[in-house]
């Protein structure tokens, strides 16, 4: 047997904990929020009237089985609110993720492009930003942006502009607080297919005639779009359930589903309907999720 | 000979304009924080007034030592366990539940926080779990495991596997060929790890203002609460508390991980 082979039992025992640990704390609390979804609202704490418990014993648990209701779904269904809010959380993810993707993708070229020293220079000083702290991160973007901020203050010294113009609890704020904070996440993955790049590809293509533009469209885009794939679900997954951002710097009068989800869990205190909404969100990530896990298994796994 | 440097014009613009854009918030956040007047925009002079202020702040200074205790434990836990699990996967070659145990490390990454904290919060009510520190530190350590395990296997995928083969084939034991080579090899990511989850626990907002209880906020809920409220200067002074002690953790991460490309090929990731 193979000194590999060998090695390979005992890194297997490994697994043991780490397992044990993210399913009990990933993946049992999915089941618990599937069981709450089920079930009804209560004036209670916890607020909600438990559907089974194992102790009842098996005639109570079949009882409970039929008394299930997708109550908490059909009214996810039917209100106005929700629908809105999951098109609207795409809508936002869907226009972020292009923003992040044209904003990002000359800055990841840039830096493919540097002599090699710069390079490790320039990624420590994108990964930075990624360190500090998110929450620290809006709220720099408040200070700038409220009423009598940064931004208004230099757009009226300049006089481009007669009066302060309105830019926190807007659109535009919290499309700048996301490209901000998700950045990082595009870069480093474009970054890493477009640093890989054999150079004398480019070079080929453009000795042989190729205008710098068709260079870019027909060589060197379609070798980083494994880079972008990585990048758009990076970026595309965790903006459809952002909270925090749209929450401080987007109006309320139109709410992604991260904030009523949050709305009806702190505010409204109805458990079931908080958990339906999760399991909804859930499905609607679960083909970005599955691709992006397995982008993520390839790029670790088979070098 | 074709030209040495291949960067144009509007490489140099797009580098120039992408790092200003991520940098002058943050700098423009630091320097605000020294400002003696209580209204944020308007300079009245430098000052240390609103760290005083900070530094009186009871609930505050509370929440920041919560926030410390927090992060240090969950990192530690989230360090050793993390760590378990990139040697599963890099070394453990085919097990049964594989795929889902690689699924269960890298879902969290990206899964939206509101799930992952509502879900949490639901499994430590029905255990009947008092909310607090432990609740907060498990959800933490729940999170960042999984940016330790990255980080680590990606270290581990770049090492050079031979040497741990050639101490086997010298009579090692496998798990002491492991402490004694591949190790030794791969602390400077394991530390980078720790100061990933470090940071990620001591900035979390939502995973923690679920599984919290009453009366143990963290340090992001409190700003959160303050910044609702309105700017404050205050907030000015503890981001840039936050942000010096985050720089120093960088540091230190940024040694150790220069100390892991002198040894190999480098490969953090993150």
């Amino acid at each position: 047997m193979s000194a590999r082979r060998i090695f390979a039992r005992p890194a297997r025992f490994a697994a043991i904990a780490p397992y044990v640990w993210m399913a009990l704390f990933f993946l049992v609390p999915f089941g618990f929020v599937l069981k709450i979804s089920l079930s009804q609202t209560a004036i209670a704490q916890p607020p909600y009237e438990p559907v089974f418990h194992l102790t009842a014993g098996w005639t109570a648990i079949r009882a409970a089985f039929a008394a299930l209701g997708f109550d908490n779904f059909r009214l996810i269904a039917s209100d106005d609110l929700y629908l809105f809010a999951y098109l609207r959380s795409l809508t936002v993810a869907v226009t972020a993720t292009a923003l992040l993707l044209l904003i990002g993708y000359p800055i990841a070229y840039g830096m493919a492009r540097l002599p090699k020293r710069w390079q490790a220079v320039a990624m420590v000083l994108v990964i930075v930003p990624f360190w500090t702290s998110f929450l620290i991160r809006i709220y720099a973007w408040i200070n700038i942006l409220q009423h009598d901020g940064l931004l208004n203050q230099i757009l009226l010294a300049l006089h481009l502009v007669s009066e302060p113009v309105v830019w926190l609890s807007t659109d535009t704020a919290m499309y700048v607080g996301i490209v901000y904070s998700y950045l990082p996440f595009m870069i480093l993955p474009l970054y890493a297919t477009l640093a890989k790049m054999e150079p004398a590809l480019e070079e080929a293509a453009s000795d042989l005639g190729a205008p710098r533009w068709q260079v870019f469209w027909l060589v060197t885009f379609p070798l980083s779009l494994p880079g972008v794939g990585a990048g758009v679900l990076l970026c595309f997954i965790p903006v459809v359930g952002e909270f925090v951002i749209p929450d401080l710097l987007a109006g309320s009068n139109s709410l992604m589903i991260g904030q009523t989800l949050w709305l009806e869990f702190f505010t409204n205190k109805d458990w079931p309907v908080a958990s339906s909404a999760a399991i909804v969100l859930l499905v609607v990530l679960l083909l970005p999720l599955l691709l992006y896990e397995r982008l993520q298994r390839r790029q670790l796994e088979e070098r | 000979m074709r030209k040495v440097s291949r960067l144009s014009r509007f490489n140099i613009a797009s580098l120039a304009l992408g790092l200003a854009f991520l940098y002058l918030p943050i700098l423009i956040l630091v320097i605000y924080s020294f400002n003696a007047s209580r209204l944020v925009t308007v300079w009245g002079g430098w000052s240390l007034r609103w760290y005083h202020e900070f530094f009186g702040d009871r609930a505050m200074i509370e929440a920041s030592w919560m926030s410390l205790r927090v992060a240090v434990a969950s990192a530690t836990i989230a360090t050793l366990i993390g760590t378990l699990a990139a040697v599963a996967l890099a070394r453990g070659e085919r097990f049964r539940g594989r795929t889902l145990f690689s699924g269960m490390l890298y879902a969290p990454l990206v899964m939206p926080e509101v799930i992952t904290g509502l879900s949490l919060l639901l499994l430590f009510v029905a255990l009947n779990a008092e909310r607090g520190f432990w609740t907060v530190t498990i959800a933490h350590t729940t999170l960042t495991m999984c940016f330790v395990a990255v980080v680590v296997q990606s270290r581990l995928g770049s090492l050079d596997r031979s040497l741990e083969e050639a101490a086997m084939d010298l009579g090692c034991a496998p798990v002491r060929a492991f402490l004694s080579v591949t190790l030794p090899l791969i602390a400077p990511a394991i530390v980078a790890g720790w100061m990933l989850a470090f940071t990620l626990s001591l900035d979390d907002l939502v995973i923690a203002s679920f599984t919290t209880g009453p009366g143990s906020a963290t340090l992001p809920i409190r700003i959160y609460s303050e910044v609702r409220l309105g700017v404050k200067p205050e907030i000015n002074a503890i981001c840039t508390l936050v942000i010096a002690l985050i720089a120093v953790v960088i540091v230190i991460a940024s040694l150790a991980s220069k100390l892991s490309s002198s040894q190999g090929e480098s490969a953090a990731p993150l």
